[in-house]
């Protein structure tokens, strides 16, 4: 059903707008067809009521004729048609009314323009609609693109990082309940974190970097001295605005892929800056370059570059290279903050 | 009762003291040897040979399969990982138990009780590499392969690797202008290897695809493949067919 029949308030309404459209028809039909104010009116009136549902059948035919599919002349034709038969049903019924009001030779004049404002308003009646299917489609695009950002979001909350976590929780439980204590404390931040973030459109690159601190913490309880953490960050880049979790899989790819493949375990280098503008991130961690290469990896990197290019355009870039025993991921991106 | 030995391989410090804290104070179970990484824990089963080993799937240098390819007494094993997507082929293949971490103690005892009745009435072995190859998911396919030489281990990257011949119980694994001999059937290797770049041409023989320089006929109703180092391997007629429908009809 058209959505103006579905909402009685918003049908009123609508009904309103046409007894306008009533009372201008009126005054311009009362002087080529030399009407009394009353005979014009009980035209009028009755007209723009039938009128006021023609235009709404466009909704079914624009619904149907989707303007990029279709040939421009075919959708102009199609609608040519509707319209014709709009206009003449209109203007029979004008007449008839006249007729009846005794006033058919006097109304004569006025058919012209009659017919002029009927197709007139039922191509403004169609044109409205395809604005309005517009508007809708690129909600619903705005909608999905959303929904698969969180989707990216959640899958990027690792399971296995959740239970291995709270193995070692386990463990602490016996030997020292004070550190599994602040593990349970440090997990449950990381968790809230993250979870709030799904709904946010930027966070400060501050608040980026503080997740990523909160979740190396719960991974140093894991890997113990294995993990060790370099932090170089200029404080001039903390309120650039970055989509949430861009850096969160770099560091989850530095220790999974990096530090987790090592005996000894490694550094995990961070450094981020402001320059002309940009703001500028590496991650650079140690790997066994013997270690199957990880599939995963690339699947963390396109997700980020996705959401990078969305955001930025190619103002946005993220590299990534192994040399020898280092990967290094880089990250540049507009450095833009709140007005 | 004699106590259970019992070996514990896992990455994490944690997760080791957490198992040693259950076996403790389950008793009746002796842990003999802890083992960081893969190369350890096949060096410490192979000098302790344990009753039960307690194995981590993913850590550094070898993973839990390939640490399973290279022992040769196959000890009960109970994988402990928190990865689920490997249980189901484990158990096919007669893994003892599998748990996931977080696990509580009383499932680990539960595991022990399993160990236990394995031990008391052993089952016909089944050869670690075979249980290693059951225990991967069908389709994540090899990417190295692992050899055990004496005391050294050697890792095969899967792109080096000429072709399979079968000899008895073993196979030989041609890299590189060296033979490498491992302990598994020609079967079971045929399942791990990618079918789009490995090949049985032959009862006992699978080649590497991109090493096929050509096919030649060889008597009236058999073949050959030629590899690009010039050596010639046997193709038998259901071989042929199965190079036609990879390769195209000019093979």
């Amino acid at each position: 059903m058209h959505p103006i029949l579905a909402k009685r308030s918003w049908f009123a309404s609508y009904l309103g707008v046409w007894g306008f459209f009533a009372l201008m028809l009126s005054a311009l039909l009362r002087i080529p067809a030399s009407l009394t104010w009353r005979e014009a009116l009980l035209i009028a009136a009755p007209l723009c009521f039938f009128y006021a549902f023609c235009c709404l059948t466009p909704w079914y035919m624009c619904r149907q004729i989707q303007l990029p599919r279709r040939t421009w002349i075919g959708v102009i034709l199609n609608h040519f048609g509707a319209a014709m038969i709009a206009t003449s049903l209109w203007v029979e019924l004008a007449r008839l009314i006249a007729y009846l009001l005794g006033a058919g030779a006097r109304l004569r004049p006025g058919i012209p323009d009659l017919a002029v404002v009927a197709v007139l308003l039922y191509s403004l009646s169609v044109a409205l609609h395809y604005v309005l299917f517009a508007l809708e489609q690129s909600r619903r695009a705005q909608i999905q693109a959303r929904e698969a950002e969180l989707r990216a979001l959640k899958a990027q909350i690792n399971p296995h990082f959740l239970f291995n976590s709270l193995n070692s929780i386990t463990a602490l439980v016996g030997s020292d309940p004070a550190r599994a204590r602040e593990m349970c404390i440090r997990l449950s931040d990381f968790l809230r974190n993250t979870l709030g973030l799904g709904e946010k459109e930027s966070i400060s690159w501050r608040e980026e970097l503080a997740l990523a601190r909160t979740y190396l913490d719960v991974e140093q309880v894991r890997y113990g001295s294995r993990l060790r953490v370099e932090m170089n960050v200029d404080d001039s880049c903390a309120d650039c605005l970055i989509p949430p979790l861009v850096l969160q899989p770099l560091i989850e790819n530095a220790v999974k892929h990096g530090i987790a493949t090592l005996v000894d375990g490694g550094i995990i280098k961070v450094e981020s800056r402001v320059k002309d503008g940009l703001l500028e991130v590496s991650v650079e961690n140690g790997f066994d370059p013997d270690s199957p290469a990880p599939r995963r990896h690339g699947l963390g990197l396109r997700n980020v570059r996705g959401r990078l290019e969305t955001r930025f355009g190619p103002e946005a870039r993220l590299t990534a290279k192994a040399v020898k025993n280092q990967f290094r991921a880089e990250m540049i991106v507009p450095c833009r903050r709140n007005a | 009762m004699t106590p259970i030995r019992a070996l514990i391989v896992d990455d994490e410090e944690l997760a080791r003291q957490l198992l040693r804290e259950y076996l403790e104070e389950s008793g009746g179970v002796d842990v003999v040897a802890e083992c960081a990484n893969g190369f350890e824990a096949v060096k410490s089963i192979g000098d302790l040979k344990p009753d039960v080993v307690f194995l981590d799937v993913q850590m550094p240098k070898l993973d839990g399969f390939e640490v399973l390819e290279l022992i040769d007494t196959p000890a009960a094993v109970i994988f402990v990982t928190a990865y689920d997507q490997y249980a189901m082929r484990a158990f096919e293949a007669s893994a003892v138990d599998y748990l996931l971490k977080p696990f509580s103690a009383d499932r680990l005892q539960k595991a022990l009780e399993k160990v236990r009745a394995r031990l008391g009435n052993p089952r016909p072995p089944i050869a670690a590499a075979e249980l290693s190859a059951a225990a991967r998911p069908p389709e994540q396919k090899l990417e190295r392969v692992v050899v055990k030489d004496g005391t050294k281990v050697h890792i095969i990257p899967i792109d080096r690797l000429d072709y399979v011949e079968a000899q008895d119980d073993y196979i030989a694994l041609r890299s590189e202008k060296k033979n490498y001999l491992k302990q598994q059937t020609i079967s079971s290797i045929e399942r791990q290897l990618d079918p789009k770049k490995f090949v049985r041409i032959h009862r006992s023989y699978i080649a590497n695809l991109e090493r096929i320089a050509r096919i030649e006929p060889y008597t009236r109703d058999s073949r050959v493949a030629v590899l690009s180092d010039g050596t010639q391997l046997p193709v038998s007629r259901a071989g042929h067919a199965k190079l036609k429908s990879l390769l195209g009809e000019t093979v």
